[in-house]
Order: C-alpha cells, then structure tokens, then sequence
C-alpha cells in the first residue's frame, strides 16, 4: 500500500486546498507525523493503549445464522463494536492525541457528527489530561443527545454549530476556522480520512490497524485470505483501515458500501463516490455531492455517520483505479440489516454498519463455501436505539 | 487596472481602500446599488464575493451573508454577469472565491469569462501558494491578476515565495483566524510582517482581517499599502435593500476613508 505523493495526492485526489494560515499548521504536522512514523516508541505507546486502554485486539466472529438461509459462505465479522467507546474511531483518537502531546500541543480539537469520534476524541483527551473542544452541528446535538451527555461526562466542551446545514460537513468547517485561530497550541483531530494532507495518509495509518489484525487473524482462524471485504462509507476511515490489510493481496476484492438514503437516483443520499463528481472540500479534492455551481449538497442518511457530501480521496483513487468497488444500501435495506442481525446473532450493529452488513447478505447470495466474506462490524448501535 | 488603481492611491499618498461586497446578499439589485455607491464614495479596488456553501477561511458575518445570497440563486454565473453590467461605473473588480465554483465552471473557462467582463483579478483564499499553479497560470493568459495571502503563521522564507509569486497585490491577514470584526488586528506582529514583505516586494500590501473601525484603519499604517474591509461593511447595511442599502454603506465608509493613513 502506498503513501501519497510530497504534495500528498493519491492519483488525483488528495492535496492541500485550505487557508494559508493552516499550511503552516499542516507543515509542522506533517514533519512531526513523519518522526513519529519512524520511531518505534511512538508505535510501542500507541500498540499498548489500544490493549489496555481500547481492548485490541478485536476479536472475527463468524456469523452462524444471519446469511445461512442464503449461503453456505463463511460470513466473518471484524467486532470493532468492541472497542472502548463502542467504534473503530478511537483507534485513530488514540494515534493522533499521542502525536499531540509528542509535539507539545495543549489542547484538542474535533468535529463530530453521530458524536462517535467527539466520544472518542473527549475519552482520550481525558485519559492524557488535555482538554478537548468538540464541534457539533446543531441537528446532530437533537438527534444523537447521548452521545453529548457522553462527551460532557468525559469532561469535552460540546459547542453546537448553528451555520449552513447544522450538521457534519458544517462542524467540520467551523472546526477548520476555530483551528486557524489557535493554530499554535491547538491539535486538531480529524475524524475520518479526509480534511488536507497529511490528514487522509495519517488517519489511515491509525486505523490500518483493523486490517493487519483481520488478516492475521483470518489467516490463522481459517487458513485463507477472504475472497472479499465489506465495509461503510461515509468519510472512509472505518473502509480504509480493513482495506489497508488487503490492498496488496490483489486475489482479494475490497467492496466500500455508501449510504443510499431514500435512493441513489434522488436526492436524499449520500453516496458521493456512486452519484457525485470531483471537487474540493474540506481541504482536498475527492469525489463529492455538489450542485452545477460547485455548491456543496445537503445530504441524507438515517445513519448520521454516513451523511457527509464528500470522501476520503483515497477512495476516490480505489474507485478510479478499479481496486476497490463502490455500491450502496438504502435507509430501509439497513435497517432491516440492523434488527435482522441483532435477532440472529445476538449483537446490536450501529447503523453505519448494518450498510455493510445489508450488502454482505446480498453478496452471500453469491458466494459459496470456498469463498469468505469479511466485514468491519465498526460500531455498536445502543446509539441508534429508538431511531429505527 | 489593479496597477492604476494603487498607483493613484501613491500619488495621492494616501493608502487605498478595498471594500468588499457578498454579491446577491440579500439581492443582486441591492450588491449593485452598494458597489455604485462604493465606487461614487472613493473606493480604489472591490471585492466581489462570491457565494459559497462552505467558506472555510470566513467567519460568522460573510458566511451568513453567503447563505442569504445563495437563497436568492446567486452563483459565479450571476457574479460575472453583475460585474460585466457594471464595468463602466465601478472601481476596479477583484473577485473574491473559493475553488470549487471555479473547478466546477471550468478553470480556463473561469479565466476567460472573468476577463471578458471585466474583471481584474481573483483572490481565492483556499488556493494557496502550493496549488496555485495551474489557476495562477490560466488567470494570466488572460491578463488577470492572482493576490496570494501571507498569514501571520507563514514562515518568513514560504512570504517571500508567496509575495513573488502574488500578482496584482500582495494580502497580508492581519491575525490567525477567518475574516470578521470581532477581533481587531494583531498590530505589533501585522508591522513586523508588513516591514519584512517591504524588504522583498515592491508589490502593493493590503491588509484585510479584523479591519472594521476607523482607529483600525490609522493604525494599519504607511507599511502597507491598502485596507480591505468586509465584514463590518457587510453588518452596516444587513436587513435593508437597494437604495437605502446604498446609504448605509456611504455613512459607513465616509470615516474610514477619512482615517486612511496619509504620509
């Protein structure tokens, strides 16, 4: 797998589209991403707070009864519904709080849409006694209040963002703002592999993680590298991170599953790779819901993880090249995933992921006992509960 | 155009002064009202700011006024179209826009309609120096001028490059953080970054960020050589309309030129 080019393209995609007053700020932090990179206490820190702090390893599971009626295909579920704070996210809050203390910044900074990463990011910023402002859009609060509740009790500053569509894309705006005005002393945390350069390449080594541990454990578990890997797309990070573990093992098909809302061919979705077009937003240009003018479109999901206009470009370069292959599920196909998967195989799949799982029982259909589905199960859904 | 404008301002030694305007807040008749009377009122160079749904670099005042204009279907299309309408009787335009309204119109094309409606240069605060290429290179096939930002976290050698490459004038963020008149001007730094840009430029410096009363504007100084003003200009005419738009702006900007620095 490989990182992206110095001025931090993958293919066409990626770059630096942002404010001068941040390049400075992307600079330093490139630089000190760059040590951290190559200095095998950084990674000894991070590897042992994702085990006794995150719970890492996750464990596969394979399902007994969810797509049996379709397929006799071993369906295999990587459970990072497991981790403390219940998602993949904080493998990468983990990863980029560390490097903040490594550069000697005070305090942190992050968007949050579901309020997974907001979680995330307030858990670890407590943990390491540095003191997290979290930007929320003004809806999301409405929709997702416990996970507000949650960040509070962490000890977080949740700050509603009342601009544009009051929901993720606008947190991350206003997050980029609050940034330029305390770039000396202020991290800031993405939370997906989006934003500019370094950030896609950094979030993506946090979370490759999830597909290093899948491989070996899929290797050793059952002999054999899965025939294909499933995962949601909202940003990408949780897709990106179980990608990473394969992308080298070209037998091996890699499949990213966007929201479809209430249907592709409308507007109420979110599926920027399947039905948007190229742009820049959020400081790197990838593929992304726009109007004819270069307007940024609300978009809609039910899952508030995956309602986001753009994408990490790095999948946008996956979709171009071909490596990996982009569907979608819709709003109704998900949630008949989520209760469906809970009443068969006793564990709560957060929205997001039932997208995934949605498409795997599709795929099922497909494949044969010679073949393996792997799935990111990336989050739990006691946050969802009473929403579908 | 650019050139003629500051060249006069020198003449007159005095600095000049940049207002900008969110065209189509809250209505295209309204943006035109204001930009003739900006121009009747003594402005050097204007601002034109084109709508856009996610302004990363501005703060809550523009934004909002992005949205209203966006609510009355203003795009760059409309933008073009305005500035070509008032060409004759209008100080100098410089747009103001983000990228993605430019990628999606077409770079090239971009350059080319903006040159035919006479406009005369595009700031584009999400382009800097390392992207610009491309954009920078099809703005002055057509004679257009490209201003660059220098922020007060640039690093002294990256402002050199940045002030060489900069066509038309050189924009000089007076403080970290996005546009608006909630924070005034971080002058004791502001200074030290106009004297070094003067020790390696004889490209105007206009300063813009926070720019919003009298007392700001005398106290920006004969380092630079121009003020852009945006944000307050934006909150003294909000709610009203065309004419009496027209005549907030005018009792606004009348102390602000008076303040300018004269040596």
């Amino acid at each position: 797998m490989r990182a992206p080019d110095s001025r931090g393209y993958f293919g066409d995609f990626g770059g630096r589209y942002v404010p001068e007053v941040l390049i400075a700020a992307l600079d330093e932090l490139e630089r000190a991403m760059t040590a951290a990179f190559a200095d095998p206490a950084f990674w000894a820190e991070y590897h042992a707070t994702l085990r006794d702090f995150v719970g890492r390893p996750s464990p596969i599971y394979r399902c007994e009864r969810y797509a049996a009626d379709v397929s006799s295909v071993p369906l295999v579920m990587k459970r990072e519904d497991t981790n403390h704070t219940g998602a993949h996210k904080i493998n990468n809050t983990v990863g980029q709080a560390l490097l903040a203390l490594r550069m000697g910044k005070r305090r942190l900074l992050a968007e949050t849409g579901a309020g997974q990463h907001g979680v995330a990011t307030a858990a670890v910023g407590a943990k390491l006694g540095l003191p997290v402002d979290v930007y929320m859009g003004a809806r999301d609060i409405e929709r997702q209040a416990l996970n507000v509740d949650v960040m509070q009790l962490l000890g977080a500053q949740v700050h509603a963002v009342t601009s544009g569509t009051q929901t993720l894309k606008d947190a991350t705006n206003e997050a980029f703002r609050v940034w330029a005005g305390r770039v000396e002393d202020t991290f800031y945390v993405i939370g997906s592999v989006v934003g500019a350069h370094p950030y896609p390449f950094m979030v993506r080594e946090f979370q490759k993680i999830i597909g290093i541990e899948a491989r070996r454990q899929t290797l050793e578990r059952y002999g054999r590298l899965p025939s294909d890997v499933i995962a949601c797309v909202g940003g990408g990070s949780n897709a990106m991170g179980i990608f990473a573990g394969f992308v080298d093992d070209r037998e091996v098909k890699l499949w990213g599953v966007e929201a479809g809302g209430k249907g592709v061919d409308g507007d109420e979705h979110a599926a920027s790779l399947l039905a948007g077009s190229i742009g820049v937003l959020h400081g790197s240009r990838s593929y992304l819901l726009q109007s004819a003018e270069g307007q940024v479109r609300e978009t809609h999901s039910i899952s508030a993880g995956l309602d986001y206009p753009g994408v990490g470009p790095e999948h946008a370069f996956f979709k171009e090249s071909g490596r990996a292959t982009y569907v979608n599920i819709t709003d109704a196909q998900a949630v008949e995933a989520f209760h469906g998967f809970a009443r068969c195989e006793g564990i709560l799949p957060a929205l997001e992921s039932a997208h995934a799982i949605a498409f795997a029982r599709e795929l099922a259909a497909q494949r044969g006992a010679d073949d393996l589905i792997l799935v990111n199960l990336s989050g739990r859904g006691d946050k969802d509960i009473g929403r579908c | 155009m650019l050139d003629g404008a500051f060249v006069r301002a020198r003449r007159e030694k005095r600095l000049a002064f940049i207002p900008y305007v969110m065209v189509g807040d809250p209505d295209l008749e309204t943006t035109e009202a204001v930009l003739l009377a900006l121009s009747d009122a003594g402005a050097d160079v204007i601002e034109l700011g084109v709508p856009y749904s996610d302004p990363l670099a501005d703060g809550p005042t523009i934004a909002a006024a992005g949205q209203r204009a966006l609510r009355s279907a203003t795009h760059l299309r409309e933008v073009l179209a305005l500035a070509w309408r008032c060409r004759e009787r209008c100080a100098p335009i410089v747009l103001f826009t983000y990228y993605n309204p430019v990628y999606q119109f077409g770079v090239e094309r971009f350059a080319r309609e903006a040159a035919a409606a006479g406009i005369a240069g595009a700031i584009v605060p999400d382009v800097a120096l390392d992207e610009s290429v491309e954009l920078r290179a099809a703005l002055q096939a057509q004679g257009l001028a490209m201003p660059l930002l220098v922020a007060p976290s640039t690093p002294q050698q990256r402002a050199v490059r940045i002030a060489d490459a900069a066509t038309g004038f050189v924009y000089v963020v007076s403080r970290l953080g996005v546009t608006g008149a909630g924070y005034a001007p971080d002058f004791a730094p502001l200074h030290r970054q106009l004297a070094s840009l003067r020790e390696v430029t004889n490209k105007p410096l206009a300063v813009g960020f926070g720019v919003s009363r009298p007392q700001d504007v005398r106290n920006v100084g004969l380092l630079a050589d121009a003020i852009v003003v945006g944000s307050a200009l934006i909150d003294s005419y909000a709610g009203t309309r065309a004419q009496a738009a027209a005549a907030r702006v005018r009792d606004f900007v009348a102390p602000l030129i008076a303040a300018l620095p004269v040596s």
